[in-house]
């Protein structure tokens, strides 16, 4: 069995899969991690039950995703070594610094704190919990900062040398951190995560106003979540422009495989809406066109001339459909968040936006919007980037383990079955915690025998926490 | 001279950050291994209150070990990936379980008792996996040019099973050590009991894994026995007799505290054990710590970030593990 396949492939199957698995958390998690400290900061401001009931009810949340994304990235970090070896002795000592520092200023912040911040409340006292949410926000967001940077350095490597061993060496850290790619990635990234989270925040929201508009909770989640929709839409898709025009001018083939563009275009190059792109024959078949005007996108002016794929030797060609594809659905993903964030600002301005229904629907479709899209977009950057690991200095091909198929194939099979099971079964959880409706009195996630279902009644759950404080 | 001073800089950083692992999370996989002995879930509730604060924190200490050993040796973490592919791949996959059963079994009455299994299997699993993966460095892998070279079941041995339960042993000891120091009542009466259990178990697999280690390779043999490297050597079994004394009168007395830290000497003198071995080798008889070691500037370059961060990680660490100090009472759980 296997012994036909080829080791490399399976091996990059196995990346795709376990990170595409992964990336969905700490674009969930990060965006969460900000909104708690957003609701537990309002709710020291103010005083309003309403931002703790919200507090806790997401913390709960928030835990069952984070544990996810902590087993499922502990697998990352290990599969550097176990299927890319070559690539890891390498590249190792101008990346592993990067992940080194992201343990050390992120993960054990993230962890150190993240006890607290769960089980703590009534132990350290509001101010002190505070600060625990905090600093947990803010390791999410300086993981993103390291692992941004060290994707980023393998896209638009920058700063290093290469020793007698073959292996990258720094030669300015400030330039490997601060790469060209890195600062647009990173601020797009951190905005789809925020996007991604208001989404499925706004989601919930939409979904509990649908049965009943007068709950107070759901209000609040819903109007902040198109708040967020309505504002970082446009930005994100501005900062996506630009992103692009950065990569235009550091991995242009990247961007003629987005684009379709496999041949030049010496006096202005046509936007491709929809199209077949056919690989083995260069040319996009069935294309529905826009002439001049992928040439006013990218260059600012009609009859800038554009390079394309013939101007590249074929085994330098990334795979164009799947490149093509993903980033329409990505592009896409970012248009209807658009039309969602106008639609309930004009909601609000008309003073409906907890009566109309429409609205409520539109934004209960949308939850998994931004999953969809960081997806797309991910795999639009990565594959775009093939067939290098290092772009332009490393193949993939070359960066692989010395390993027989068979294990590669075994494992790749044991990881799709555990993630199955394991994943289908936090997403079901999840689902039913976001089930229920936030209610005064909301309890954090406490360790013990759920005692909702024993049937407190929210009067009830009020002098809880009435005698409690 | 200041890269050969760097490497083994490095090598007593990666061996902490895998010492701390070994240590915080053994307990955590302990109390895993445990489970199944302890079939009340009231039980169960109170083992898994003792740790669901501070469970992710302890296996971040795993990640700081496997990148730090990408980044300071990066050579090393190629060669010894690949070839322990089986068991790496089965303890990412028992993290999996037993990581998520943390938070799943308290959202499901109905399969609680499956997440149990989940959090039992992955426990035991991920810690078999880890002590086979010591047992298969220790015995030495085949290396070509800078490549491991050997199957992808190079590492099954009698030996490397015999480290495997050796280290279910040893991780059950701690947790059950654990249990007496953070539980109260008739779960703690029957963690003393479990902790004589596992001791005298333990007992048995330093013994014998400290037999076998010297016929694995003469270099081995020549480390302990020669002269004069005896005289220092000799100190860790005399060590190791101390300790195993003081805490078999710690149990014996009841003490709630002394067993779990008599049993953290205990995995340090073992630990310290095996750097006599292997020193200076990271790949037993095949690379040394300066031929795997990273550049000097990567290395110099986490330095500061390590000198900085690890003193402050290791003080708010302690700020948490103090938050939930003393016993964890049934039915109180952290609200």
């Amino acid at each position: 069995m296997f012994e036909g396949w080829d080791a490399v492939v399976l091996a990059r199957a196995q990346f795709a899969f376990t990170m595409s698995f992964h990336i969905i958390f700490p674009a969930f998690s990060i965006g969460l991690a900000s909104y708690l400290a957003v609701l537990e900061a309002l709710w020291l401001a103010t005083g309003r039950e309403v931002y703790i009931n919200l507090f806790q009810y997401w913390l709960k949340i928030f835990a069952v995703a984070f544990a996810m994304g902590v087993v499922s990235g502990i697998v990352m970090s290990y599969q550097f070594g176990t299927n890319w070896s070559t690539f890891s002795d390498k590249v190792g000592p101008v990346i592993g610094p990067l992940m080194a520092y992201e343990v050390l200023t992120a993960f054990f912040l993230e962890a150190g704190f993240l006890g607290v911040m769960l089980f703590g409340l009534k132990r350290v006292g509001p101010r002190l919990h505070f600060l625990a949410t905090l600093m947990v926000a803010i390791g999410t967001l300086i993981s993103a900062f390291w692992i941004l940077s060290a994707n980023s350095w393998m896209q638009t490597p920058t700063g290093h040398t290469v020793n007698a061993d073959g292996q990258f060496i720094a030669a300015d850290w400030l330039k490997v951190i601060f790469n060209p790619s890195f600062p647009y990635r990173l601020v797009h990234m951190v905005l789809a995560a925020y996007l991604t989270t208001a989404l499925v925040v706004g989601a919930v929201g939409a979904w509990h106003l649908l049965r009943d508009r007068h709950l107070a909770g759901p209000r609040v989640m819903f109007s902040m979540a198109m708040w967020m929709a309505t504002l970082v839409a446009p930005i994100q898709i501005f900062a996506g422009d630009q992103h692009g025009l950065n990569t235009l001018e550091h991995q242009p083939v990247k961007i003629m495989a987005m684009e379709g563009h496999f041949e030049s275009h010496k006096h202005g190059a046509p936007l491709i809406l929809f199209g077949l792109p056919n690989q083995a024959a260069g040319r996009v078949d069935y294309a529905i066109e826009v002439p001049k005007l992928g040439s006013v996108i990218l260059k600012h002016s009609p009859d800038a001339p554009m390079a394309g794929l013939d101007t590249v030797p074929r085994e330098n060609w990334p795979p164009v459909a799947i490149t093509f594809w993903s980033f329409r659905i990505m592009v896409g993903m970012g248009l209807l968040m658009l039309a969602l964030g106008m639609f309930s600002l004009l909601m609000r301005l008309r003073g409906t936006l907890y009566d109309s229904r429409l609205l409520h629907m539109f934004a209960v479709a949308m939850a998994p919007a931004g999953f969809i899209a960081v997806l797309a977009g991910w795999i639009t950057t990565e594959v775009g980037r093939q067939p290098f690991t290092v772009y332009g200095l490393l193949r993939t091909v070359d960066s692989a383990s010395p390993l027989a198929a068979p294990a590669v194939a075994s494992s790749l099979i044991a990881f799709i079955i555990v993630y199955f099971v394991v994943f289908t079964a936090g997403m079901i959880y999840l689902l039913r915690l976001m089930a229920a409706p936030p209610h005064p009195g909301e309890e954090g996630p406490s360790h013990e025998a759920p005692i909702r279902t024993a049937g407190i009644t929210p009067a009830a759950g009020a002098a809880v926490e009435g005698a409690a404080q | 001279m200041i890269a050969i001073d760097l490497a083994i800089v490095w090598a007593f950083i990666i061996a902490f950050a895998v010492f701390v692992y070994v240590v915080m999370d053994g307990f955590d996989l302990g109390l895993g291994i445990l489970f199944p002995l302890f079939p009340e879930k009231h039980d169960r509730d109170v083992i898994m209150n003792t740790v669901a604060p501070v469970w992710d924190g302890n296996e971040t200490w795993l990640v700081l070990g496997g990148g730090g050993l990408m980044a300071a040796f990066p050579l090393a973490y190629a060669v010894l990936m690949p070839a322990l592919y089986t068991p790496m791949i089965v303890m990412l996959l028992g993290l999996v379980f037993r990581g998520v059963a943390f938070e799943f079994r308290w959202r499901t009455t109905k399969e609680r008792n499956k997440w149990d299994v989940a959090f039992f299997g992955g426990s035991i699993l991920a810690t078999l996996a880890q002590g086979i993966a010591l047992g298969a460095i220790l015995q030495g892998v085949h290396v070509e040019g800078r490549q491991y070279a050997g199957g992808w079941w190079d590492w099954l041995t009698p030996f490397s099973i015999l480290t495997g339960v050796a280290l279910v042993i040893g991780y059950a000891l701690l947790g059950a050590t654990w249990l007496v120091m953070k539980t109260e009542g008739e779960l703690r009466d029957r963690a003393y009991h479990l902790s004589w259990v596992f001791l005298l178990a333990m007992l048995g697999a330093i013994a014998a894994v400290s037999l076998a280690t010297p016929f694995l390779h003469v270099q081995y043999t020549e480390r302990w026995f020669a002269w004069p490297n005896v005289l220092l050597t000799a100190q860790v079994p005399i060590a190791v007799a101390v300790i195993t004394a003081l805490l078999l009168r710690s149990l014996a007395k009841k003490y709630d505290y002394q067993p779990f830290f008599l049993t953290l000497a205990l995995f340090a003198l073992s630990y310290a054990g095996l750097g006599i071995s292997m020193f200076p080798y990271i790949v037993p008889q095949s690379i040394t710590i300066w031929q795997a070691a990273a550049p000097t500037n990567s290395q110099i370059f986490m330095l500061f970030g390590v000198a900085g961060l690890i003193p402050l990680i290791l003080g708010y660490t302690a700020w948490a593990y103090w938050v939930f100090r003393g016993k964890v009472k049934p039915g109180s759980g952290y609200h």
